[in-house]
């Protein structure tokens, strides 16, 4: 085969027999017929909107998964005091493909320092009772240690408790932590909470980065997401609530995510975004890419879309 | 003063003249909009290339239709639910064009021909497109949105770009999603269609230009 001769010889279109075509009408038919079948498709399926989970729904429906978050942040092992940039600058952390670490090379951009975002900043602001600004000070007062000793403690405590439920927890020596959270939770349930994660101080505010990072670090959300089918290992990114379509054309980006070596990477998104990233600019290259572009010359579907045109030349 | 006239008109009229005389060199108005094609353009496949445009016509719309009232407002109103489901519906269809059609000009090799740069577009306003509806799915303000972003900045952030497009800013997706996306694919769709314009429809691989005496004998 010579590709390139070919290319260089391919006959100009305005050389070939015409026919009458008008394409603003054939324009104006299609979208009056997507038109149509839209406003009928929205008749039909409507869309869907399940109401997002605010913390105060959260931290009432389910108080001790809430406890034990507050408590993870405050005592910074919570998934988001962890992750590294751009959160914060946890040693080790950030994926890399092979040996490029483009997460650490980012940089901490959007910082959040858990136990101060989550926990402190919002009790202080808060009117305090007496015991709270008491613990408030017992905690600044104490050595980094004793604070996650405290945590640790707490947070075992807690997980071994009927249900998580903070007011069945064994006595122990926790510190202020117990009074740290219970007013946390009594804030979030108040709805208090939810503001005071998206002011931070400003008036108006379009950033949901702190709240949602809350919410996701307890099993609450991730629970109501696995009830509908949205976790990772079920597909989750290009599903949606309910039974609708979703963002099917993210199949291929989804699918690297059920399989090895990726599902069990600790690199896993990293090495699928590089690899979607080539695979993209694959897509974009194709004319120029030997073997790909051939395989409509091999596969003969061609014949298929231009039969009439080789019915006529024979 | 001493140039010939010809010489003088030719050059005429500044950028304006020299922009003017490109656009139409490139894109004569019978090329812009022939009102004929050439016969081997026969097969339900090229009906896509359009539905796609209408789709995205309707997408657009239903977009603005949205905006008037602001993001807010299909949560509250019976009558701006059924306008998002008309936007989430238009997307559902555009997409489902264009990837047919992407097959389908992928399967014609519609690329010979000096037509590298259209396919090239088009596969960036596939590229595009993904960003856009999915920048939507964030700006929704429901429960779909909190736990798309919420999985989606794992990604962004293990390659670095999360750091600046933070998919947990709210009014940083609504502006990608009605702004900058819009802009980039309404351009590049732009682009797409005049190229394919200013080529013509590529034709039948292996196809050769008859003779006229040939036609003349076929008929
Ligand atoms: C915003 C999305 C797109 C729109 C609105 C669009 C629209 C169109 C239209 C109206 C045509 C001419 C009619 C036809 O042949 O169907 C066309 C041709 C073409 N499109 Fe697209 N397209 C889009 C995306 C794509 C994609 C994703 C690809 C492939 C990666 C692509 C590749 C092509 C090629 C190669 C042609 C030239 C066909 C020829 O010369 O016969 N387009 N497009």
């Amino acid at each position: 085969m010579k590709p390139l001769s070919r290319r260089t010889a391919e006959p100009e279109s305005a050389a070939f027999p015409t026919r009458p075509y008008d394409l603003l009408k054939e324009f104006t038919i299609a979208l009056v017929v997507v038109a149509l079948l839209t406003a009928g498709l929205a008749a039909l399926f409507s869309s869907p909107d399940d109401k997002p989970v605010t913390l105060a729904a959260w931290s009432a429906a389910a108080p001790g998964d809430f406890t034990a978050t507050a408590v993870a942040e405050l005592g910074a092992t919570s998934m988001t005091a962890q992750y590294g940039p751009p959160y914060n600058d946890t040693p080790g952390a950030g994926q890399k493909i092979g040996p490029l670490g483009l997460q650490r090379a980012a940089g901490v951009r959007i910082p959040v320092d858990t136990a101060e975002d989550f926990v402190l900043r919002p009790l202080r602001q808060a009117p305090e009772p007496a015991e709270v600004t008491a613990a408030l000070a017992a905690w600044s007062a104490a050595s980094t240690d004793r604070q996650q000793t405290w945590t640790a403690a707490y947070a075992d405590a807690l997980g071994k408790a009927p249900n998580g439920d903070p007011t069945q927890v064994a006595p122990g020596d926790y510190g202020p932590v117990p009074a740290l959270a219970g007013r946390l939770l009594t804030l979030a349930q108040a709805g208090g909470l939810d503001g005071q994660l998206l002011a931070q101080g400003h008036f108006y505010q379009t950033d949901y980065t702190k709240p949602v990072l809350f919410l996701a670090d307890g099993t609450y959300l991730a629970g109501l997401a696995d009830g509908q089918h949205l976790s990772g290992d079920q597909w989750g990114m290009m599903n949606e609530t309910g039974n609708y379509p979703g963002q099917a054309w993210l199949w291929l980006y989804t699918f690297w995510y059920q399989i090895d070596p990726f599902k069990s990477s600790t690199n896993a998104d990293a090495l699928i975004w590089a690899l979607m990233a080539v695979l993209s600019l694959g897509l974009v290259l194709v004319p120029f890419i030997p073997g790909v572009r051939s395989v409509p010359r091999w596969t003969k579907v061609y014949r298929l879309i231009w039969r009439d045109h080789y019915r006529g030349q024979r | 003063m001493s140039d010939p006239a010809t010489s003088r008109e030719v050059r005429s009229g500044g950028w304006t003249g020299a922009v003017r005389r490109y656009a139409v060199r490139t894109l004569p108005p019978e090329k812009l909009l022939p009102d004929t094609q050439p016969a081997y353009m026969a097969s339900w496949i090229y009906v896509f290339g359009v539905l796609t445009v209408s789709a995205l016509v309707v997408v657009v719309a239903t977009g603005c239709l949205l905006a008037l009232e602001g993001p807010g407002w299909w949560h509250v109103s019976s009558v701006g639910k059924y306008v998002n489901s008309l936007h989430l519906w238009s997307v559902e269809l555009f997409m489902f064009f264009m990837v047919i059609h992407l097959w389908g000009k992928f399967f014609m090799a519609a690329w010979r021909g000096r037509r590298a740069m259209t396919w090239m577009t088009g596969a960036v306003c596939f590229l595009a497109s993904v960003g856009a509806a999915f920048t939507g799915y964030l700006t929704q303000q429901n429960f779909d949105s909190q736990w798309i972003s919420g999985q989606a900045k794992d990604g962004l952030n293990a390659v670095g770009i999360g750091a600046w497009f933070n998919v947990l800013d709210f009014g940083q997706m609504l502006m990608w999603h009605i702004v900058l996306l819009p802009l980039a694919l309404g351009g590049l769709t732009g682009l797409h269609v005049l190229l394919v314009r200013r080529r013509g429809i590529v034709p039948p691989i292996d196809a050769t230009v008859p003779t006229p005496g040939a036609v003349e004998g076929r008929l």
